[in-house]
């Protein structure tokens, strides 16, 4: 399974989770795990999810949900699970 | 399952301290390009380069977007071209039209720069090898991407120091060559004492005889998190300072690691190394000086700057050489002037000199790396400051170097602009005592007695 990791940092709004959620589910990208923290006033949320069976390929993914994002005032990456594996993990 | 602190812990280390892959470097062999038809050979080379690194900067950029880690240079190192060009060549202006080609390859591609217009002439030079080397002000001034380096001397041979004095001479006549643009020409050559076949960086880059067809190495590169590691351990023992750098390192070189499989994976390339380095660039919060500084030193360059320097140099090759499978090139501390701020700093302030610099190239891990000097130093000072620093690598069984840029028309309390990742620099003192008699010795240093092992 290829992981991947969604991370949302930005000032808290209503909505942010059901919008990110509402674009993953249209996608069918299934989500794992989610968690979240208030770090230094913002709002942090991490997603642990799978793209299997993903309706687009992992760029496309990326950058829309990035433009959504800009949409809605925070920041949203999308990175391969590998490189916090790889840094984190021996 | 990775937890969000680790996710959070990464991307700080991205977006606020500078933590990049510095390059991603194909090492492409040319000689089965090699025919005693220039024209031919030319053709030979453009078509290997451009057909082997047709996919290096797409792939570099796909893999920047899907690990959200920066990949700040995509690079191609071939075989020397004094090896390449020996046949096809009968005089400099013959070698330097190959430097065009490689220029007009790299452009095609779209790599940064492309390095491999060397010569490695430790013990001897051939007379390809010879005119490649007075080429290189005609083949740097006359390209853009185009790096030079040549190897002067190894442990196993000594010193060529006939090689070492027409070197002093071909960094002035380079300088002089792009004395329109502050000397730059010189900051895309670079000469070597015990240079690495493998390594990823520029200008010293090119692919060694003794490698595959093709291969990927990687340069990682991450002052800026180490910086910000060691504050928070501010005061404590050796002991917390080293195991804090080494647990940093070995997490920096991983990413490295993870970059230069999946480059190889998708380019069908073999892995090479990765070049465990701390690599500075200008940008604020990207210094190795800054770290010394944070070890407990006021400004590098103060006493104690070397011993610092040693652990730091010591410390980030134990914690990254259990994070990659192979490691090679230079992997070390590196310790550019023109492209540190903390080192500009220290220079500004009257704290670190050149003698100093060539002490803590002892312990770093390749040697004095530009420093914009005086444009009036002679020819034979240059040649002087090359042999010092090939001695201390000979002698140390380590690779040094020296890339230094004779700025012409500038002098002591000026201060040169090179841009980009190049940096500015203060020119820098030069001893003004003569080594005239020393360097127009002919012939060559022996190799030192504990070269001989067998």
């Amino acid at each position: 399974m290829k992981k991947t990791i969604i991370t949302v940092v930005g000032k808290d709004a209503v909505g942010i989770i059901a919008k990110v959620c509402t674009y993953l589910a249209n996608n069918r990208i299934n989500i794992l795990d989610i968690s979240q923290t208030i770090v230094q006033g913002y709002f942090n949320m991490m997603m642990i999810a799978d793209m299997n069976d993903s309706s687009k390929p992992f760029g496309d993914v990326a950058d829309e949900l990035e433009q959504i994002g800009e949409e809605i005032g925070v920041v949203i990456k999308c990175q391969r699970e590998d490189i916090f594996n790889s840094m984190h993990r021996v | 399952m990775i937890n969000i602190f680790e996710v959070n812990e990464t991307n700080e280390m991205i977006e606020k301290e500078n933590l990049d892959v510095r390059t991603i470097t194909m090492g492409i062999s040319l000689l089965d390009c090699i025919t005693d038809d220039l024209e031919k050979l030319r053709t030979n080379i453009f078509n290997k380069i451009t057909s082997k690194a047709e996919n290096l900067v797409s792939v570099g950029k796909e893999i920047e977007h899907e690990y959200g880690i920066p990949i700040v240079n995509k690079r191609i190192s071939v075989t020397p071209i004094a090896l390449v060009g020996a046949s096809a060549c009968k005089s400099p202006g013959d070698f330097a039209t190959i430097a065009h080609t490689l220029d007009e390859a790299a452009k095609k591609v779209g790599v940064n720069f492309i390095g491999g217009y060397s010569a490695l002439v430790s013990k001897g030079m051939t007379k390809g090898e010879e005119d490649l080397i007075r080429s290189i002000p005609m083949a740097l001034s006359g390209t853009s991407l185009v790096c030079s380096s040549v190897n002067l001397g190894s442990t196993k041979t000594g010193i060529n120091m006939d090689a070492v004095r027409l070197m002093g001479r071909i960094i002035k006549e380079t300088a002089e060559a792009t004395k329109d643009s502050d000397s730059l020409g010189c900051a895309k050559l670079v000469v070597f004492c015990n240079a690495p076949d493998d390594n990823p960086f520029m200008a010293g880059a090119f692919h060694g005889v003794t490698e595959a067809d093709t291969i990927i190495n990687v340069g990682v590169s991450g002052p800026g998190v180490v910086n910000t590691a060691l504050k928070k351990v501010r005061g404590e023992s050796f002991e917390v300072l080293c195991e804090t750098i080494k647990k940093t390192a070995f997490k920096v070189t991983r990413v490295g690691q993870l970059v230069a499989g999946e480059a190889s994976r998708r380019l069908n390339v073999p892995f090479g190394i990765v070049d465990l380095s701390l690599a500075p660039t200008p940008a604020i919060g990207d210094s190795v000086a800054d770290i010394l500084c944070e070890i407990g030193l006021e400004h590098v360059g103060a006493p104690g700057t070397t011993a610092a320097l040693a652990l730091l140099n010591d410390q980030v090759k134990k914690g990254g050489v259990m994070a990659s499978s192979y490691v090679g090139g230079l992997s070390g501390a590196f310790i550019p002037v023109s492209e540190d701020q903390g080192m500009i700093n220290a220079v500004e302030a009257g704290s670190l000199t050149l003698e100093k610099l060539e002490a803590m190239t002892c312990v770093c891990s390749v040697g004095l790396d530009m420093i914009a000097i005086p444009g009036d130093t002679k020819e034979s000072t240059i040649s002087g400051i090359i042999a010092d620093e090939m001695a201390i690598g000979m002698v140390n069984q380590k690779t040094t170097a020296v890339r230094v840029i004779p700025v012409i028309g500038k002098t002591v309390g000026e201060r040169v602009e090179f841009g980009g990742l190049l940096g500015y620099a203060p020119i820098m003192p030069v001893n003004q005592y003569s080594c005239e008699a020393f360097v127009d010795r002919k012939g060559r240093i022996p190799a030192p007695i504990h070269s001989f092992k067998n």
